[in-house]
């Protein structure tokens, strides 16, 4: 039996930490709605149980997504994570092969370079003794992009990394010390029984000559138990925590589990699944333009999860969703800072009896321009010409008196009131008895995909614009001028509308291609989530990100969304900003 | 002799150099436009007194009939450069070079452009014009809309483009509200029959008589003044406007028909005063406009040694308030030019 007392550390934290996280696990998924936990029993046994498997390889081991953002950050994450899985497997590969039985203990793996006498060979034991060398390397370079990351971030494509506590430092530090102890430990045995490879011996033997290697092996290996123990204790409650939930909500999210309105335990394991990378702080434009540094997602799922208190910063957020498409773990930021803000507002139905019934035209399309539009009525009279040019038998739902899409309101919390409006607001719709439903407004769009129960088909007019052309009911010429497209946010990222505005675009008019094209959009700054920045702040948003078009040198900023265009205009004074409807209008 | 450049040929500008010409100082006058009287030459009658604007202008222009007085019409300084010893060059846009010993800027304000208002729909609906647009209404005596006919319901909307963070001024232009109380009185001077409506935030009357106008307005002239914003306006099939609007009195929304409705818009510094404080280093306000030293004691005085501020060009201001910055810039001048034994 291959024991000594110095495993116990290891051991006891090894299995301290499975029994929390069972429990863990456990308790949140227990607290899902019925129907969220149903998908996880119709879901364990299909396709996506293996294609969840492939994600964590491809995302929690080789971090491809991060590679993406930059590839130096990619493989400092890579060497951490893929480099430790490694570790593990082919140490408990070569364990087997030695002691040809799979049940070995688990310690056993960990300390091979202990317990194994190094004059002993086995089949391979060379080539395995030279791959672990190679992969503690590999660790050992990971490490030292770690330590470089902290000092100089903007190496590795950040601007500010993300700023730790105390306590978080205290277990980054423990684990800084795994890998180097390990090094030390394995290089003080091999310089006094010999074994290792060119990593590991050759270490030894340097040591050996000027270091009692006899007085400091055995307490070698002790810190490196100790310190994986201490780890394991410690991960619960760090940042580490992402480690196991991240590949628990991989499985969940490709079973189908999704997001709602309310906070629950799935919320509990998107939260504990961030790794705080930090990159969210990168594509924030609160932080670019405004200088806020305290409420990105890595800042405000911290305070979740310590019970801070967060009303402030869930407020200040413009809901653009930038962090979320740049998120490597994709958690579903908006919604889970939405359930964050206070339902507060109680109204009933009678508050808006006030409001006349709209009479309604019945029609086979609908359009509705939204109170946003009603403000640019540049976009609403391009639209009837369009519908005017393709002879479409059109009913203007909203032309003389609407309701508001009750979005704005759900975007503050008040989903209660949100929902009321919106019931108020889909008979008026259904009263139109359209087929199509056609909105200029993407907010609205968005709302009436995701919360409206209508019959309609909902389109968003680029979508439309788009369909009349296809079909040839829409003839539009190339005009001679240059254009960059500001996807809204509501669109592009946040209804994975991003091919039909740039397919219409590019035939009226010559797009330029941009950095900030299709879900890499910018902000406008004029977001209605955000109520806590002033006018002055959203006007710097604006203007730097009038200035990011600017440089491409087009003849018109083009977006598809009213409140975008009155956000951009006001700074946009030298380039005309317009509305994807009014070019096609014109072309 | 010393000299004095003065860039922008409006009221300001005008009557500065008449000032400095009679204190015996030579004056070279800039003008980009081939007339001088600057904004005045779009307005028909002026508040209080409803005086010609063609009266004052031609009393301006006959002041500038001085022999110390250079007038350059047409032509645009090129740059503005000031040298090592405080002499001030100037070529202009016909290749001439001026020199002087201080420089006035009276390069004064520009109009709001209405279009960035777009939910009141000027430029996208034919029967909304602006209020210097009235003015040449008045000055033939005639209020159409585009149809031709003759409106039966006006309204005036009270400040667009001032005191309005979604288009980025905060400022009040000032003259706006009595404005709208004088063209309010003339349109009804020309159409007996019609409604008259006025939309306002606040009514500011800062001037002698301008209150007096206001009451008058009222009372004799059956002028409705409604305190709301107007939120957004569309056309209707007739071209008539359909406003929404809220009556904040009252405490209710309101719908109205329009067959006219006039933009009161707000005034904005210049392209001119931006771009000779942007040649200059001159500080500018928050609000776009030239910073003075001083508001009380040195409000003629810039950042800069040497150049002096005359009207519009560090604030919206009326008329008399315009003339009487020229008057105080010149004696300023003068007292600089003195104590530089120029």
């Amino acid at each position: 039996m291959y024991y000594d007392h110095f495993v116990l550390p290891f051991t006891i934290g090894l299995i301290t930490l499975l029994i929390y996280l069972c429990f863990k696990y456990y308790k949140w998924i227990k607290s899902f709605p019925r129907e969220e936990r149903k998908k996880i029993r119709k879901g364990l046994f299909s396709l996506q149980t293996i294609r969840s498997g492939w994600e964590i390889f491809r995302e929690s081991l080789l971090h491809h997504k991060i590679f993406k953002t930059n590839p130096m950050l990619g493989y400092m994450h890579m060497t951490f994570a893929f480099g430790w899985f490694l570790l593990i497997v082919v140490g408990k590969i070569e364990s087997m092969v030695y002691h040809t039985s799979a049940f070995n203990p688990p310690y056993f793996a960990i300390f091979f370079r202990y317990f194994h006498p190094a004059n002993e060979t086995f089949p391979y034991s060379e080539t395995f003794a030279f791959l672990m060398d190679l992969i503690l390397l590999f660790l050992l370079i990971g490490i030292t992009l770690a330590i470089t990351k902290r000092f100089y971030s903007r190496l590795f494509g950040m601007k500010k990394t993300t700023k730790q506590r105390a306590y978080d430092l205290l277990i980054l530090t423990v684990l800084w010390l795994i890998f180097p102890v390990r090094f030390l430990a394995e290089s003080f045995t091999s310089g006094l029984n010999g074994g290792g490879s060119f990593l590991t011996y050759n270490a030894g033997n340097f040591f050996g000559s000027f270091l009692p290697l006899e007085h400091l092996s055995y307490p070698a290996w002790w810190v490196y138990s100790s310190l994986l123990g201490l780890f394991f204790l410690l991960l619960p409650f760090s940042r580490y925590m992402h480690i196991p939930t991240e590949m628990v909500y991989i499985f969940l999210k490709n079973w189908g589990v999704k997001q709602g309105r309310e906070y629950n335990g799935y919320s509990e394991i998107q939260v504990n699944a961030c790794s705080r990378c930090g990159i969210c702080i990168n594509t924030c434009q609160l932080n670019s333009s405004c200088d806020i540094n305290d409420i990105q997602p890595v800042y405000f799922l911290r305070r979740i999860r310590n019970h801070e208190p967060l009303s402030k910063q869930a407020e200040n957020c413009l809901m653009c969703g930038r962090c979320e498409a740049s998120c490597p773990v994709g958690i579903n930021l908006n919604a889970i800072r939405q359930s964050q803000r206070p339902d507060t507002i109680r109204v009933v139905k009678d508050t808006y009896a006030y409001v006349p019934e709209p009479e309604v035209k019945r029609a086979k399309v609908a359009y509705f321009a939204g109170c946003m539009s009603h403000l640019t009525p540049g976009i609403i009279k391009s639209m009837q010409q369009i519908f005017e040019k393709a002879k479409v038998d059109y009913s203007f739902i909203d032309e003389r008196a609407g309701i508001c899409c009750g979005r704005p309101l759900a975007l503050s919390g008040n989903w209660q009131a949100a929902q009321i409006v919106m019931d108020k607001n889909q008979e008026m719709i259904e009263a139109s008895n359209a087929d199509i439903l056609v909105t200029s407004c993407p907010i609205c769009y968005k709302t009436f995909k995701e919360d409206y129960t209508l019959k309609a088909q909902i389109m968003h007019h680029t979508e439309y614009i788009e369909m009349l052309i296809r079909e040839g009911q829409l003839k539009v010429n190339n005009m001679d001028v240059k254009t960059v497209f500001h996807n809204p946010c509501e669109l592009g990222r946040g209804s994975q509308i991003v091919h039909a505005p740039e397919n219409v675009l590019k035939q009226v008019s010559y797009k330029i291609t941009t950095v900030y094209d299709g879900k890499k959009s910018l902000c406008c700054g004029g977001s209605l989530a955000n109520t806590a920045i002033d006018s002055g702040q959203k006007t710097k948003i604006s203007g730097d990100t009038v200035k990011a078009y600017t440089a491409y040198h087009p003849d018109v900023i083009v977006t598809a969304c009213p409140l975008c265009k009155k956000t951009l205009s006001k700074t946009s004074t030298e380039i005309p900003v317009k509305d994807i409807a009014e070019l096609v209008a014109e072309a | 002799m010393a000299k004095v450049i003065i860039i922008g040929g409006g009221p300001a500008g005008c009557e500065a150099a008449h000032q400095l010409a009679n204190q015996g100082i030579e004056v070279e006058l800039v003008e980009k436009s081939n007339e001088t009287g600057g904004n005045l030459n779009n307005w028909y009658q002026l508040f209080p007194d409803r005086k010609y604007a063609k009266d004052l202008n031609a009393i301006l222009k006959g002041h500038l009939e001085h022999p110390n007085i250079r007038l350059h019409l047409g032509m645009e300084p090129k740059k503005i450069e000031k040298s090592k010893t405080g002499k001030f060059n100037v070529p202009l846009t016909d290749g001439s070079l001026l020199e002087g010993d201080s420089l006035l800027v009276a390069t004064g304000f520009k109009i709001f452009d209405a279009r960035r208002k777009e939910e009141y729909g000027y430029g996208i609906y034919e029967n909304v014009i602006t209020s210097v647009e009235l003015e040449n209404m008045f000055y033939n005596h005639a209020i159409t809309t585009a149809g031709g006919n003759t409106p039966k319901r006006v309204g005036i909307i009270h400040c667009v483009g001032s005191r309005d963070e979604k288009v980025c001024n905060y400022h009040c232009s000032k003259l706006c509200c009595i404005t709208g109380v004088k063209q309010a009185i003339e349109i009804r001077e020309l159409l007996p029959e019609a409604e008259i409506f006025c939309f306002y935030m606040d009514m500011r009357m800062f001037g002698p008589g301008y209150e007096e106008m206001y009451r008058e307005a009222q009372e004799k002239y059956n002028i409705k003044f409604i305190r709301g914003r107007l939120s957004e306006a569309a056309e209707n099939m007739q071209k008539q406007l359909q406003i929404k609007v809220e009556d904040t009195l009252v405490g209710k929304p309101l719908r109205m028909t329009l067959d006219m409705m006039i933009l009161l818009v707000g005034m904005e510094s210049s392209e001119g005063t931006r771009q000779t404080a942007g040649e200059l280093g001159l500080n500018l306000a928050p609000n776009g406009f030239i910073q003075p030293q001083d508001p009380h004691y040195r409000n003629n005085f810039t950042n800069v040694e040497g150049v002096f501020v005359a009207g519009c060009g560090s604030a919206p201001m009326n008329l008399t308030d315009t003339l009487a910055d020229a008057r105080s810039a010149a004696s300023c001048i003068t007292a600089y030019v003195k104590n530089h034994k120029i």
